[in-house]
C-alpha cells in the first residue's frame, strides 16, 4: 500500500492512456444523470429517499470527471472513487429493499414514496435501482481501469 | 484539443437526446390523456357531483379537486370568478381526486355538509384554513369539523353522513373516474371534455374562451 505510486499529475496528457476509461466512466455518469432527470422531471416518477441518495452520489460525478477529462487530469479518479463507491452501496441496498430481502421497516421512507414501490421500474420490467447499480458498477470498473493505466 | 471537443460533443448529444425524449414523451402522454377523455367521456360528469353555476351552461369545466392541494386552493377563486363572470355560460363540476393523505376524510366532511346544502360554505372554510390542517406529512382533516361548526350544520347528522354509504359511493366513483381519465395531478381540468394539458391560469382561460366561441356565444 505504502509503495503506491502517486497518480500522474495533471498536464497536457501526452501519454494519457487513462483518458479513454475516464471518458467511459464520465459517459456512464452523464447518461445515468440524464436518465434520472428524465424519469423524475419528465415522466413524473417522484424519487424516493434512497433514490435521492443515489442521485447525490451520481450527479457530481459528471462535473468532477468532466473537469478531469478537460484537463486530462488523472487525479479526478481519486475524487470520483468515493462518490461512485457510496452510490454503489446505496444502490445495492435499494435493490435488496426492492426485492424484499431487506424489509421496508428499516428504510427511512416514512414520508413520500416507498422505496420498495413497484413503480420504481422502467417499462414495467427493469427496476430502477438495478439500472443504478449497473451504472455505478460500470463507473467503478472504468475508474479502476483508469487508475491502473495512469500509474504505468 | 480534440478531446475537449469529444467531451463537449457528447454533452451536446446527450442534451439533444434528452430534449427529443421530452418532446416524444409529452406528445405521447398528451395523446393518451386525450384518448382517455374521449373513450371515457361518460366518466367526466356524474349526476352526484357538486355543480357551481348555471346547470344548463354551454361550457362545463370539470375540475378534479383535492381539498389538501395548495394549487387547487389557489385556483378556487380563479375558477369561481370565471364562472361568475360568464353570465351563466360556464359551470364548474367538482370531482374528487384525493391524492394526499387525509384528503379522503376531508372530502367526506365536505360531502356531509353538502347533504345539508352547505357545501360551498364548508369548502371555502376548509380551503381558507388549508395550511393549518393539510400539512402533507401530518394532515389533520378532522380539524375541518371545528372550522365549519358555525355555518348552521346539524353536526351530529353530518358526522354520521360523512361515514355513510352515499358519501363512500361518491368517493369510490370519483376515484375510479380519476383513474380512467388518467388524472394524476390536481387540479385536473377538462373543459367540455378537452383535457387542459399545459397547466396554467392563462391556458385554462384560453381553453374556456375557445369552447365559448365554439358554442357560439359572444
Amino acid at each position: 500500500m505504502s509503495r503506491e505510486q502517486p497518480v500522474t499529475p495533471h498536464g497536457n496528457g501526452r501519454s494519457a492512456a487513462f483518458w479513454m476509461p475516464l471518458f467511459l466512466a464520465w459517459l456512464l455518469a452523464l447518461l445515468a444523470t440524464a436518465g434520472a432527470l428524465f424519469l423524475g422531471e419528465v415522466m413524473g416518477k417522484t424519487p424516493c429517499v434512497l433514490c435521492w441518495y443515489q442521485r447525490i452520489a451520481m450527479f457530481p460525478l459528471v462535473p468532477v470527471l468532466g473537469v478531469g477529462l478537460f484537463a486530462s487530469d488523472a487525479r479526478s479518479v481519486r475524487y470520483a472513487m468515493p462518490l461512485a463507491g457510496l452510490g454503489w452501496g446505496i444502490a445495492a441496498y435499494h435493490l435488496l429493499v426492492f426485492w424484499g430481502v431487506v424489509t421496508e421497516g428499516l428504510v427511512p421512507c416514512g414520508k413520500g414514496l416507498s422505496c420498495a414501490d413497484a413503480d420504481v421500474q422502467v417499462a414495467g420490467v427493469v427496476p430502477i435501482p438495478l439500472l443504478s447499480l449497473a451504472a455505478f458498477t460500470g463507473i467503478l470498473v472504468a475508474l479502476w481501469m483508469a487508475r491502473g493505466r495512469a500509474r504505468t | 484539443m480534440s478531446r475537449k471537443w469529444i467531451v463537449l460533443g457528447t454533452v451536446a448529444a446527450v442534451v439533444l437526446a434528452f430534449v427529443a425524449g421530452v418532446v416524444v414523451f409529452t406528445n405521447r402522454s398528451n395523446q393518451e390523456v386525450k384518448q382517455a377523455a374521449q373513450t371515457h367521456s361518460d366518466a367526466l360528469v356524474r349526476p352526484h357531483s357538486p355543480v357551481f353555476g348555471n346547470p344548463a351552461a354551454k361550457v362545463t369545466i370539470v375540475e378534479f379537486f383535492d381539498p389538501s392541494c395548495e394549487t387547487c386552493r389557489a385556483f378556487y377563486p380563479i375558477v369561481k370568478q370565471m364562472v361568475n363572470a360568464s353570465f351563466g355560460q360556464v359551470r364548474l363540476v367538482v370531482r374528487y381526486a384525493p391524492l394526499h393523505h387525509g384528503s379522503d376524510t376531508a372530502v367526506k366532511i365536505l360531502e356531509a355538509a353538502r347533504q345539508q346544502g352547505k357545501y360551498w360554505e364548508a369548502l371555502e372554510r376548509a380551503l381558507a384554513a388549508q395550511p393549518q390542517w393539510a400539512a402533507h406529512d401530518r394532515p389533520q382533516p378532522q380539524m375541518i369539523w371545528d372550522l365549519i361548526g358555525d355555518i348552521g350544520l346539524d353536526i351530529a347528522k353530518a358526522r354520521a353522513d360523512a361515514d355513510g354509504p352515499a358519501v363512500a359511493q361518491v368517493l369510490r366513483q370519483d376515484i375510479a373516474d380519476m383513474q380512467a381519465l388518467k388524472v394524476d395531478r390536481t387540479p385536473g381540468f377538462f373543459v367540455n371534455g378537452t383535457p387542459l394539458r399545459e397547466f396554467g391560469e392563462a391556458q385554462l382561460k384560453a381553453l374556456v374562451e375557445q369552447e365559448l366561441r365554439k358554442a357560439g356565444t359572444p
